[in-house]
């Protein structure tokens, strides 16, 4: 039965795996994601759940045996952070390339050294050119109904390519809110069991086939180009995923952006997960006093929402982004990406980076309000 | 007529093709037509990078008929662990998993893979063709290179290591089934993997596979060089595993007379063919012996006198 639950964001996360009736699971521990994959032994153990759960010996193998599972036809999950992130990166990007539609909660955390656990976004923003589908989620309610999303987005037939949805360390993977936890059955009608479009690593229902032999550069180009083409099909599934969601759940955490107060915006700030909540909590106090801003939660990073990001920036004089993530030498990551969508959609706005809240430093509304206040004063 | 084992061997289906990739006289490619002829057709291949990742031919062909999936090269144990929990959910519990690897790829880079796959009892095979090196990048050294061999990262025949004990290993991970197996051997290796196949759990088979152009030596010299390395007492055919609260170990036919050391050929027989242990001086030979002794006092300890 639907019920309400005061749960941590990794709580959330594990429920939406649960109640996306995952069905094997491949994890290996690491701070801040621990309690999400704790917590899924649990229920598997208890028989809560029905699903193979394998304690494998690092965060490589985790996502080998998740790709492996989910190549064979199983629903698979798995879920990291930070360091973890990095050590299975190789197998992020085979499992795009071979096209398993794997689900994975990413708990943002700092990387090392120095050894710091608290929330950053560069660790995960470091695997945006592997063909992943990337969500952020800002508050816990909205963890587990991406994860239930994502599903449907990675196992629909035009996309078939893995998701992972993120939520920040501590800040939300530790911190209690309430959460609505699904009735199971609309979970099941609104995500139907995985039913590949392809053949499977089974002899019993595939004939022999090979999967990722070596092939020369002109068919290479065309497997790769495959990948293009799921992602850019992936934006209207994702719209539509987020409509049909709304209907069965009554929840709107919003398609590939969310907005917030952008109808009558003089200046726009973009941020992700809780950075934009926080951003838009700041935004009503700044409105109290006359600064009309607004703000766009950038909620899918990949695809990345390139025309409507134009077209809300078109319409303001100054755009701010707020970056809790680096790319060292360059810019603060969203940035560089929102300055180059504005280029290729010739949209002039300036765009000023704030890069705050590095290995889990506060961002307080004063550090928004400063940077907004600066922008009004040029 | 009774049918013999070698009988049935040649009259299992094929799974491996013509027309593949491999180099004439690919020790490799030998044992994996007879691993495959056990398995049988309802068998998912696991394949980390090697020569078998390009030998199985370039797309859009492929000579394996079973369901091959070429995986990144140190995943192979972990992604064959999550095919198989996947089937057993969907109910095909029967159908086997296999990781087809080289020594690189099994014994060093992937070995905590292994391992862990080992630890869990993974119902799963893992085979490892030992050529003794990296081959598919050109002939580097691994931690399973005898030492003193010629590689391109021991052009001089450097004695690095001591060639790391992997089935022993394996054994010591109290696995249910841990075998050797060695391609100038088709129906040991053959009985060997049918049995296999009857054991619930982790297996693990560890193929010597001559090569050619890695050891220099003439292709057409493959069986003799690999006859020649059980028969100097180099490799050892044997097959255990803790079974029923029990570990055991038997030393296979083919090596049991060489248990004694007197009857063993000379381990120059072995050598001389090879190229790669061209210039082998009486240092490197000693470390060689020894590595031989360690081997057989090992099965000696285990396997009860
Ligand atoms: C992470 C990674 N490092 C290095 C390589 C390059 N590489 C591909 S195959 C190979 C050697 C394989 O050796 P082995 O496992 O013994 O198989 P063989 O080539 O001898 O058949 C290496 C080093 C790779 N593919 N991936
Ligand atoms: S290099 Fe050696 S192992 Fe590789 S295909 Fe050729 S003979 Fe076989
Ligand atoms: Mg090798």
């Amino acid at each position: 039965m639907e019920r309400y639950d005061v749960i941590t964001g990794n709580d959330a996360a594990a429920w939406g795996a649960r109640l996306s009736r995952v069905e094997v699971i491949a994890a290996y521990p690491i701070t801040p994601q621990t309690t999400i994959v704790e917590k899924l032994a649990e229920w598997v153990d208890k028989g809560e759940m029905d699903a193979r759960y394998i304690a494998v010996e690092s965060e490589h193998s985790a996502m080998s045996a998740t790709m492996g599972a989910s190549a064979a036809g199983a629903r698979a999950f798995t879920a990291t952070a930070s360091q973890g992130f990095l050590y299975m990166l190789e197998m992020i990007s085979w499992a795009a390339g071979a096209r398993t539609p794997i689900v994975m909660a990413v708990v943002n955390r700092a990387l090392g050294p120095p050894w710091n656990i608290w929330s950053e976004h560069t660790d995960a923003l470091m695997a945006r050119d592997t063909g992943w589908i990337q969500f952020w989620a800002s508050n816990n309610q909205e963890a587990l109904d991406s994860i239930i999303q994502a599903y449907r987005v990675a196992e629909d037939k035009r996309v078939i390519l893995p998701a992972m949805v993120m939520l920040e360390g501590f800040v939300l993977s530790h911190t209690a809110m309430p959460v609505k936890i699904h009735d199971q059955s609309k979970v099941d009608q609104y995500l139907p069991p995985y039913n590949p479009p392809h053949y499977v690593l089974n002899p019993k229902l595939s004939e022999p086939f090979a999967y990722g032999n070596i092939l020369f550069p002109w068919d290479y180009v065309k497997v790769r180009l495959a990948i293009q083409k799921a992602m850019e099909n992936s934006v209207d599934v994702i719209k539509q995923a987020a409509r049909e969601f709304q209907e069965i759940f009554g929840i709107w955490h919003g398609d590939l952006i969310k907005e917030a107060y952008t109808d009558d915006a003089e200046v726009l700030i973009f941020a992700l997960g809780t950075v934009a909540e926080q951003a838009e909590a700041t935004a009503e106090l700044l409105r109290k006093d006359g600064y009309k801003v607004g703000v766009v939660k950038v909620r899918v990073t990949r695809p990345f929402p390139k025309p409507e990001i134009a077209k809300l920036a078109s319409k303001v004089s100054h755009v701010i982004v707020i970056d809790r993530d680096i790319s060292f030498g360059w810019d603060g990551i969203l940035a560089g990406e929102i300055k180059a969508t504005l280029h290729d959609y010739k949209v002039d706005t300036p765009v000023t980076t704030k890069i705050m809240g590095i290995g889990g430093d506060d961002i307080l509304p004063e550090h928004i309000e400063k940077a907004v206040k600066e922008v009004y004063n040029k | 007529m009774t049918k013999t084992i070698l009988d049935e061997l040649i009259e299992a289906d094929e799974f491996l093709l013509p027309g593949n990739t491999a180099c004439p006289g690919c020790g490799s490619t030998l044992a994996l037509r007879y691993a495959l002829k056990a398995l049988g057709k309802d068998t998912v291949l696991v394949i980390p990078a090697s020569c078998s990742s390009v030998y199985q031919a370039i797309y859009p062909k492929v000579s394996f008929k079973v369901i091959t999936f070429n995986v990144a090269f140190a995943s192979a144990a972990a992604v064959a662990s999550g095919v198989k929990q996947a089937l057993v959910k969907k109910g095909y519990e029967d159908v086997n998993v296999a990781v087809w690897g080289g020594d690189g790829g099994l014994i060093d880079i992937g070995a905590a893979t292994v391992s862990g796959a080992a630890e869990r009892n993974e119902d799963i095979f893992v085979f490892v063709y030992d050529n003794e090196a990296y081959m598919n990048t050109g002939i580097q050294r691994s931690g399973s290179t005898p030492p003193g061999a010629r590689t391109t990262t021991t052009p001089l025949g450097k004695i690095v290591g001591f060639k790391k004990p992997m089935s022993f290993l394996m054994l010591l991970h109290g696995v249910p089934y841990v075998a050797t197996a060695n391609v100038a051997y088709p129906t040991d290796l053959y009985e060997k993997v049918k049995r296999a196949k009857k054991i619930k759990g982790f297996k693990f088979i560890h193929i010597f596979a001559p090569c050619p152009p890695g050891w220099r030596f003439d292709d057409s010299k493959t069986i003799e060089v690999a006859r020649l390395a059980v028969e100097t007492g180099y490799w050892i055919l044997w097959e255990g595993g803790y079974r029923d609260g029990k570990l055991n170990l038997t030393l296979s036919p083919p090596s049991r007379p060489y248990k004694d050391p007197s009857k063993r050929k000379p381990l120059e027989e072995f050598l001389k063919y090879q190229g790669r242990f061209r210039g082998f001086d009486e240092e490197s030979l000693k470390r060689l012996r020894n590595w031989i002794d360690y081997q057989w006092s090992f099965i000696d300890n285990l396997a009860g006198k």
